[in-house]
């Protein structure tokens, strides 16, 4: 089954990071990512630009209206993200958990919806 | 078979159907692999049981026989629904595919119920949801009583469930047992659960009565089923920290519905049975050395039972038990109570300046209980008009009948004290 967790944390900490810290930060996650390739677990992940460069499109009767920033102001922003594959909810915690930024900020992980698979994997729980 | 033999043999079923059908609710889910399918199927089951057992007799092993048969009613309902949608037919193929061997109906039964437990504790669903999930699906209570139970209108709960329900199907959380590694965290939700069901019953958030009896009775239940899957520490803790609570039950509400203190407790109503199980289940978990939190706590209360009349009671203990309860769990309502227990030892004065350091931080600025202690203090030191201030904020804080009675009953009493003066 296939899982999205999407990073959140403070962007301001990435920007007052030292480069040590930044190398830090960048070596562990791409040991991370390695890991999961290795496992299978793997689908795609990127990091974000800051959420200052994100723009929200709405279409409203027919007309296309962009504004700047992102969706919703939060505390901690949008990051990031990875696609995985996991047997339960069980292993996606898991995987989740063992993101970087999971120390510092919140990993969401919502389940994928499959269209016309669901009562298939409905039968597996 | 006869009229009477048919009728002994559906009061049977009633019986079986009150000891047995969370056990095979339990096993049906893991062998069709959905809440829903599986209620369906066990109900189908007790049907066709009060069908043919009045005519044939009990099976040789009912619970196996209802397991059995649900499972054969639920796939032929998936066959039946195929007609409309091609995946159930898929859904049916599996689940008889993966046809049980006779033996593991039986073998699996602890598992299933530990399974049960563990995924209607889940922390990916919400507390609210989890503690509605338990009770209707393990302890089998019906959405209306658990309704009443929480002061909450039964749509309202009846739609908690359906949410929760839909989560562990979509986001497939699985039907299993926690591995040794994650058991510890996972087995403190499973005694959260037990733990507010219990307390909800214990000291009702709102409204008239005190006591709703049966939740705490529910939770002791479960803490006994608890035991006999997993025989953890910290699960006999609780359930010691339960009968020990619950053994005072009698004792600690007047006929007319009021709160009477420990201190004022009439100790021949205290249930003994209940106690003596609980000291004996304390000094197991004691002895364990991996006890926590609601083994010391119990081993608090256990203190208290023991002791014949309030003025025996050893304050040195449970100032000691305190504090190693604050090094395991420091929060300031643990911080609260041993100064209270500290009060007790030294006398009010040592007290009264420690739960005034505690309300200074804040932290317990909307916690009544935390100025209705200072209250007592105050009052007991003969300072009146701190006393009533006290009194007054606890009273602000509080909606739960007796508890205000008892202290607009204080309150009156200090006011006539100051005017007498």
């Amino acid at each position: 089954m296939k899982y999205l967790c999407l990073i959140y944390d403070d962007e301001k900490r990435r920007a007052t990071m030292t480069k040590d810290q930044l190398d830090t930060m960048i070596g562990e996650y791409g040991a991370f990512t390695e890991s999961i390739k290795k496992s299978g677990q793997y689908i795609g992940g990127e990091p974000l630009q800051p959420t200052q460069t994100a723009s929200t499109v709405r279409v409203r009767n027919g007309k296309v209206s962009a504004t700047d920033g992102p969706f919703a102001e939060t505390k901690e922003q949008l990051g990031g993200f990875y696609l995985i594959d996991a047997k339960d909810l069980n292993e996606a915690i898991q995987v989740a958990s063992r993101i970087p930024s999971a120390k510092t900020g919140s990993i969401e992980v919502s389940p994928i919806m499959a269209f016309g698979a669901q009562q298939a994997s409905s039968g597996t729980a | 078979m006869t009229e009477p033999a048919s009728a002994r043999v559906r009061e049977q079923i009633d019986t079986i159907y009150r000891s047995d059908s969370r056990r095979v609710l339990a096993t049906l889910i893991r062998l069709l692999g959905g809440f829903d399918t599986a209620e369906e199927a066990m109900h189908d089951a007790f049907t066709a049981a009060l069908d043919s057992w009045p005519k044939d007799g009990l099976p040789q092993n009912p619970r196996a026989w209802l397991v059995s048969t649900g499972r054969f009613k639920a796939i032929d309902r998936l066959r039946r629904g195929a007609r409309f949608d091609a995946a159930l037919a898929e859904t049916a193929t599996r689940i008889e595919a993966s046809a049980p061997p006779p033996a593991d109906l039986d073998e699996n039964v602890e598992d299933d119920q530990l399974r049960l437990i563990f995924t209607c504790c889940h922390p990916a669903l919400s507390p609210d949801a989890r503690i509605a999930l338990t009770l209707r699906e393990v302890c089998g209570l019906q959405t209306e009583e658990i309704a009443r139970a929480f002061l909450i209108p039964a749509p309202t709960l009846a739609q908690r469930i359906v949410r929760a329900k839909g989560k562990i199907r979509d986001a497939n959380i699985p039907y299993q047992v926690p591995s040794r590694a994650e058991l510890p965290d996972r087995l403190d939700a499973v005694l959260h659960v037990l733990y507010l069901v219990f307390n909800e019953g214990y000291s009702a958030s709102a409204g008239q009565s005190v006591t709703r009896h049966d939740l705490s009775a529910e939770a002791i239940r479960l803490g006994r089923l608890l035991i006999e899957l997993l025989a953890e520490p910290e699960v006999m803790g609780l359930l010691a920290l339960m009968l020990l609570h619950d053994a005072r039950r009698l004792a600690r509400i007047s006929t007319e519905g009021d709160l009477i203190l420990l201190d004022d407790q009439d100790r021949s109503l205290w249930n003994l049975d209940q106690i003596t199980e609980g000291l004996k289940l304390v000094e197991q978990a004691l002895a364990s050395r991996r006890f926590g939190p609601y083994t010391l706590q119990a081993a608090i209360a256990a203190v208290h039972a023991e002791a014949p009349t309030a003025s025996a009671t050893d304050w040195n203990q449970i100032v000691g038990i305190y504090e190693v309860l604050l090094r395991a769990d420091p929060t300031p309502v643990v911080e609260l109570n041993r100064a209270v227990a500290i009060a007790m030892r030294d006398g009010p004065e040592a007290g009264l300046a420690l739960v005034e350091a505690i309300l200074a931080r804040g932290e317990l600025a909307d916690y009544y209980l935390a100025h209705s202690a200072k209250a007592d203090l105050c009052r007991r030191l003969g300072h009146i008009p701190e006393a009533i201030a006290a009194y007054e904020s606890a009273l602000a804080l509080t909606t739960q009948s007796p508890e205000r009675r008892f202290i607009e009953r204080r309150l009156t009493k200090l006011r006539a004290n100051l005017r007498n003066r």
